[in-house]
């Protein structure tokens, strides 16, 4: 049913082939997709955050979402996951098919959704714990089997943490610096073994040093992960994404509202060096945002 | 190097220019005042804190000298050298076992459903609005309620006997308490969780928690601390009360003895430390220093509930 669909339907901003693409993955366009985007709007209240969104994130790719404060990246990635269930007021409309499920189904569990599509925030958060129980947490609430010593020090190890932070588990993870801790929490999200990582602007609260550590580590990421990243950031977009989506804000100064829309959804190369829309040529080029 | 180095001259000219630009500010005689006024109102009220101290320990001296333990062994007399707090030390540690046992258990799921559950609408605000005037309330209102509903409707059977509370009775004075605290609980607990940043529950939910292992294993740990505070706030309050007491019966009676089951002691006639203290008070002037020797037992008692729960808080604290 969902794959009728997504044959149907025309994606306007997405070309057809990509050059980066292999071959072989350009002729599996619905398998190579982890998230198809079908017209999703989300309003909060009446403030229509977010409008008509239609596209595809690629399976183990770095997707960058790109764009001036206020275009609605970030809402639009909270519907990945359902994170935005949590704001009451949210209202999210068309369907964000993953995998060929449609998670805003009436039959789809918040709570499994976002065990498979792990999500890390603009700001550390690690819980009040020591670093052990904060990876630990998540492997346990889902009550994920196996020696939990092992399954800690491996979801540490893909951080690129566990070197610095194996004689201290059991201190308090507020101990660690800014940077660490963000890697703690990418490494807390591995631990549930997620099919997807998203990052909220992982580096907006970071050092250089710390964001290009958490760069890096991104990449490695990738092939084990589909990873979508919002950032403000335009280098980093440039650095560490495969695809990238150029959001803007449309003003509607008669009812003064600002509605988040995509512009352009290209790969990162493309973007950043032949932008087909004047818009996303002006914003990374520096003339606005 | 030499063209480098400035000439000694100007340099000292600045110097002085800086020196007094620094000095020359006037003083700020308003400031000065306001911190005299702070300082007199602090000394205000420890002055008058000292007094009544030392006017409850020159009496509590008396009557420990006198009699050292006997005082807080022997039960109420009429003979105020016999008379000790004793069935007022056994009442006060009832009704706030009763406390313990209630209000706090109720409060504090209250606390979670409001702040973890309820949808953010109307209905919800006009609750919180009102559990919050309910704290308002004077106590001797709670009193006339436990009068009116634990006393009389639900502790007088057909015959006007004593039915399930037993009427004026150790379970109408902790039922009352209770509720007269459980504003505090509900409050006090459902800020302390409202403090627990949104980041927190964020993180939880991102790994896949669910709302209850949200609630359970990371908002309630965080906010236990301000929880316990409330309790405490709470504990203090119930021991404190005398009104509502005294409305339901504290003063006409003592803790029934000899063979009585639990349930039968319960539901029997009571007292407790505010309503000894009252009933001393009004006595003849020979019971001055023992109502001052009572005085200082619930003082000391306050103090310990408040540092054991002062030390709980801060075990929880450390846990993290």
């Amino acid at each position: 049913m969902n794959q009728l669909t997504e044959q149907t339907l025309v994606t306007v901003t997405l070309p057809e082939s990509s050059p980066e693409r292999s071959g072989d993955a350009a002729n599996r366009a619905d398998d190579d997709s982890v998230f198809s985007l079908r017209g999703v709007n989300v309003h909060y209240g009446s403030f229509h955050a977010v409008r008509d969104i239609t596209m595809e994130i690629p399976r183990r790719q770095i997707t960058a979402l790109i764009g001036p404060s206020g275009c609605g990246k970030s809402t639009l990635l909270r519907c990945f996951n359902r994170m935005n269930d949590l704001i009451t007021t949210a209202k999210v409309s068309g369907s964000v098919i993953y995998n060929g499920e449609n998670l805003y189904d009436s039959y789809v569990d918040a709570v499994e959704v976002r065990r498979r599509i792990g999500m890390v925030f603009q700001k550390p958060n690690p819980f009040p714990k020591s670093i052990y129980d904060n990876i630990a947490f998540g492997p346990k609430v889902n009550g994920i089997k196996g020696n939990m010593d092992d399954l800690v020090e491996q979801a540490l190890r893909d951080a690129a943490l566990w070197d610095e932070v194996k004689d201290k588990l059991k201190q308090n993870a507020y101990g660690l610096s800014g940077g660490q801790q963000q890697r703690m929490c990418i490494a807390r999200a591995i631990a549930v073994q997620p099919d997807v990582i998203l990052m909220d602007e992982p580096c907006s609260a970071l050092d250089p040093i710390a964001s290009a550590r958490i760069e890096d580590l991104m990449t490695e990421l990738k092939a084990q992960y589909t990873i979508v990243i919002v950032t403000h950031n335009m280098q980093q977009a440039a650095r560490v994404s495969d695809r990238t989506a150029f959001f803007t804000v449309e003003v509607d100064e008669a009812r003064s509202s600002r509605t988040g829309i995509l512009v352009e959804f290209d790969t990162a190369q493309r973007i950043f060096t032949n932008p087909s829309d004047s818009r996303t040529e002006a914003y990374i080029t520096g003339r606005f945002g | 190097m030499a063209a480098a180095a400035p000439p000694a001259n100007p340099a000292s000219i600045t110097t002085l220019a800086v020196e007094r630009s620094l000095a020359s500010r006037k003083r700020d005689w308003l400031g000065q005042v306001f911190q005299v006024v702070l300082l007199l109102s602090l000394i205000l009220s420890l002055a008058i804190i000292v007094f009544l101290l030392s006017n409850v320990l020159g009496g509590a001296w008396r009557v420990w000298t006198d009699r050292g333990t006997d005082f807080l062994t022997e039960g109420g007399s009429r003979q105020a050298e016999a008379a000790g707090v004793w069935q007022g030390i056994r009442g006060t540690l009832t009704l706030v076992g009763f406390v313990v046992l209630l209000a706090f258990p109720i409060g504090i799921a209250s606390a979670i459903y409001l702040e973890e559950y309820a949808p953010d609408n109307t209905l919800t605000k006009f609750i919180n609005v009102n559990i919050r005037n309910l704290t308002g309330v004077p106590s001797v209102v709670y009193g006339l309620l436990g009068l009116a509903v634990f006393v009389r409707t639900f502790g007088l059977d057909r015959n006007d006997e004593g039915g399930l509370t037993g009427g004026k009775s150790v379970i109408s004075a902790g039922l009352t308490l209770a509720v007269l605290v459980l504003p505090i609980v509900i409050i006090t607990s459902a800020e302390a969780i409202r403090a627990v940043p949104r980041s927190i529950r964020e993180a939880g939910y991102g790994v896949g928690a669910s709302r209850w292992e949200v609630t359970r294993m990371l908002v309630l740990p965080s906010a236990a601390p301000g929880i316990l505070t409330g309790t405490v706030l709470a504990i203090s309050r119930a021991m404190g009360e005398a009104a509502p007491i005294l409305l339901i019966g504290a003063n006409t009676g003592f803790f029934s003895s000899g063979n009585q089951s639990f349930v039968e002691q319960l539901q029997g006639t009571f007292t407790a430390l505010p309503a000894v203290i009252f009933g001393w008070a009004r006595e003849t002037s020979e019971f001055r220093d023992v109502t001052a020797a009572a005085i200082f037992v619930l003082l000391v008692i306050t103090v310990l509930a408040n540092g054991t729960a002062v030390w709980l808080r801060n075990r929880f604290e450390k846990q993290w």
